[in-house]
């Protein structure tokens, strides 16, 4: 199939069956021809769209890991790595000790417990009442079902800070809205402002949360409630007997951001806990001056910088480390609360 | 027929009751200080030995931050400058990002793991002290004398397409915008891809037999049907931005509240922050539902 009809063959062919014949080879001729290039062209062309893709993906994958890999680099190297201009990445004297000092400046053990206590609180208490009132909103019809979502989208656009600095000053004088008489107790650097807010469902986005899980129960079959009902079971045994295993791939999902967003939160964590030296956030402030002996002058030296990248990265190593085990739960999220299409 | 009716009533008083932690936490703790913002922005807050009194001073919050305060105006054009621009820029990268991430190719999951990072690691503490930082500032400087020298290529070249110059600078910043950009732009990309993977796969194969292209199905197909989503992004863009401490308006707001000039001042920034992300959403609600594209 590959060669061409002989020259001979075409001659004869011309004499003896005439000028169509020979058209209509040649126009056999073409079309093979073209089909070798457009099949040459599409594998060049493929070639090509991987290319640009890997260039695409590796470019992206660079600046993404590179502040992380520059701590990373940072935190093994001793103060003379620094000032040596021919190292970039690779430490020449390399070191664990920032390791033991930071570790110790920023009292690891006792802050991470302790933010890792808040942080399950503030995800739990935001999970249940979360799911809760999307679950009251989009199973249940009722005047005004509809303003609530509304008003809960509309806790979505209001930027954070102008809720919290008043909201500060309210917990610091807390009267429980004129229950406890004046000047009330302070709320503030204990876990109570987080409870309080998370366990009412207006904490750190939890509008988004409100949002996706009552998109995920309007997407639950209706049949399912209903059998429940005939079969004699209550409106809250329904609830969580029947509905909420169904929406456990929504429920993680919720779970996972709630952490993740807690722990990397600033705005909530310094002010509601301005005074508390011992969560990680704090001691990661600090970490650099203790590390330093309190000698204020030398902060801006590179072993206190050191010192500062070496705790960054025990910072977001728990995160880091949650995030190898559950990525397929992050990555496939939103496919699994089904909140598009 | 009675039980039934009173089974109605049940389901009423629990839709209620399901909701009543959100209108408990919305009155008490979301309202209460909304309301709280706006009259702490017309008043002088001053913290007393049993808490704290208010006196009335009218606009003076408002003109203190406009025609005295030092940084008030300059970093509040920045910001929301910065939001006009970055809003679009985040939106067309995460949507590239997506639809090649949508491609069958090997090391797609280790792709995917990577591009979805920034979302675990935009720690509000460690973006701001990379900011502060003496050796990211080092290394930051070693980043930039590269970024210089492909700049001045890029520069050069854009120069001789004899494009005109506002283009050129809006694309070299653009250029400078890179990292920024790619790191806001984790979960848009997620919502985008479920998107993608949401639109059912028979709808190209028609396009196909018919003899429509790749470029014509993307215009066709793909755009319309992902347009409200685009919206969604853009919207859930512009909340994000409220959060990262690389937003210099909002951590004005919470150190001037703290350690600088009171409550008053600090409120009367968050208002006028506020009153105009309002008026940027509604714009962009408005123009976008002119061409957004809903299935029915």
């Amino acid at each position: 199939m590959e060669t061409n009809i002989d020259t001979n063959v075409k001659i004869r062919f011309t004499r003896t069956v005439g000028i169509q014949a020979t058209e209509i080879l040649d126009q056999i001729n073409q079309e093979r021809d073209r089909n070798r290039i457009s099949r040459v062209n599409k594998k060049i062309k493929g070639i090509l769209i991987s290319l640009v893709r890997a260039i695409f993906l590796i470019g992206v994958s660079y600046i993404i890991l590179m502040p992380l890999l520059e701590k990373l680099a940072t935190s093994l190297m001793t103060e003379a790595d620094i000032f040596d201009q021919t190292v970039r990445w690779i430490p020449r004297n390399f070191t664990l000790d920032n390791y033991r000092v930071t570790w110790q400046a920023m009292n690891y053990p006792v802050s991470f417990i302790n933010t890792l206590i808040l942080t399950l609180t503030v995800s739990i208490l935001q999970l249940a009442s979360c799911t809760t009132v999307a679950y009251g909103i989009g199973r249940f019809k009722f005047p005004g079902n509809r303003i609530i979502f509304a008003l809960a989208i509309f806790t979505l656009v209001v930027p954070p800070t102008m809720i919290v600095v008043p909201l500060s000053l309210n917990f610091k004088y807390f009267t429980f809205f004129g229950l406890l008489p004046e000047p009330g107790i302070s709320l503030l650097n204990s876990y109570w402002p987080f409870i309080l807010i998370s366990a009412t469902a207006v904490g750190l986005r939890n509008g988004l949360f409100i949002y996706v899980m009552r998109q995920f129960f309007k997407g639950m079959p209706k049949d399912l409630e209903e059998a429940a009902y005939v079969d004699g079971a209550g409106i809250f045994k329904t609830f969580y007997k029947i509905m909420l295993p169904g929406a456990i791939p929504g429920l993680v999902v919720i779970f996972l951001f709630s952490f993740v967003w807690q722990w990397n939160d600033y705005f909530y964590n310094t002010i509601f806990l301005s005074g508390q030296g011992n969560f990680l956030l704090q001691a990661l402030q600090g970490a650099a001056l203790k590390a330093l002996g309190g000698d204020h002058n030398k902060l801006r030296s590179q072993y206190a910088s050191i010192i500062r990248h070496t705790g960054m990265i025990l910072y977001i190593a728990p995160l880091l480390l949650l995030y190898a085990f559950m990525q397929r739960y992050f990555i496939e999220s939103i496919q699994r609360t089904g909140i598009v299409g | 027929m009675k039980r039934r009716l009173t089974f109605r009533q049940r389901k009423l008083v629990a839709g209620y009751l399901f909701s009543l932690p959100f209108l408990l936490g919305f009155t008490f703790f979301f309202f209460y200080p909304f309301v709280q913002a706006f009259i702490f922005s017309f008043n002088e807050l001053v913290i007393t030995r049993e808490g704290f009194v208010l006196n009335f001073n009218g606009f003076g919050n408002y003109d203190y931050i406009v025609n005295v305060h030092p940084d008030f105006l300059r970093v509040f054009v920045e910001t929301i400058l910065n939001m006009i621009v970055n809003v679009p820029l985040i939106l067309a990268f995460s949507f590239l990002a997506a639809l090649v991430l949508n491609q069958k190719f090997k090391g797609r999951f280790l792709a995917r793991t990577i591009f979805f990072l920034p979302v675990i690691m935009s720690a509000g503490i460690i973006i701001q002290m990379d900011i502060d930082d003496m050796v990211s500032q080092l290394l930051h400087g070693a980043r930039n004398a590269e970024l210089i020298f492909t700049g001045i290529g890029l520069r050069n070249l854009l120069m001789n397409t004899q494009l005109p110059e506002g283009f050129i600078e809006f694309i070299l910043g653009a250029v400078d915008r890179i990292p920024e950009i790619i790191r806001a732009s984790g979960i848009q990309i997620l919502i985008f891809l479920a998107g993608l993977q949401s639109i059912p796969p028979s709808i190209y194969e028609a396009a196909d037999v018919e003899g429509a292209t790749g470029w014509e199905s993307f215009w066709l197909i793909t755009l319309p049907i992902m347009s409200p989503i685009i919206l969604t992004n853009a919207v859930y863009t512009i909340i994000d931005s409220f959060l990262t401490t690389s937003n210099d308006l909002v951590m004005l707001v919470k150190d001037e509240a703290i350690m600088g000039a009171g409550y008053g001042v600090s409120m009367a920034m968050a208002v006028t922050y506020f009153l105009m992300i309002i008026i940027i959403l509604g714009i962009t609600i408005k123009v976008a539902s002119k061409w957004v594209f809903y299935q029915e």
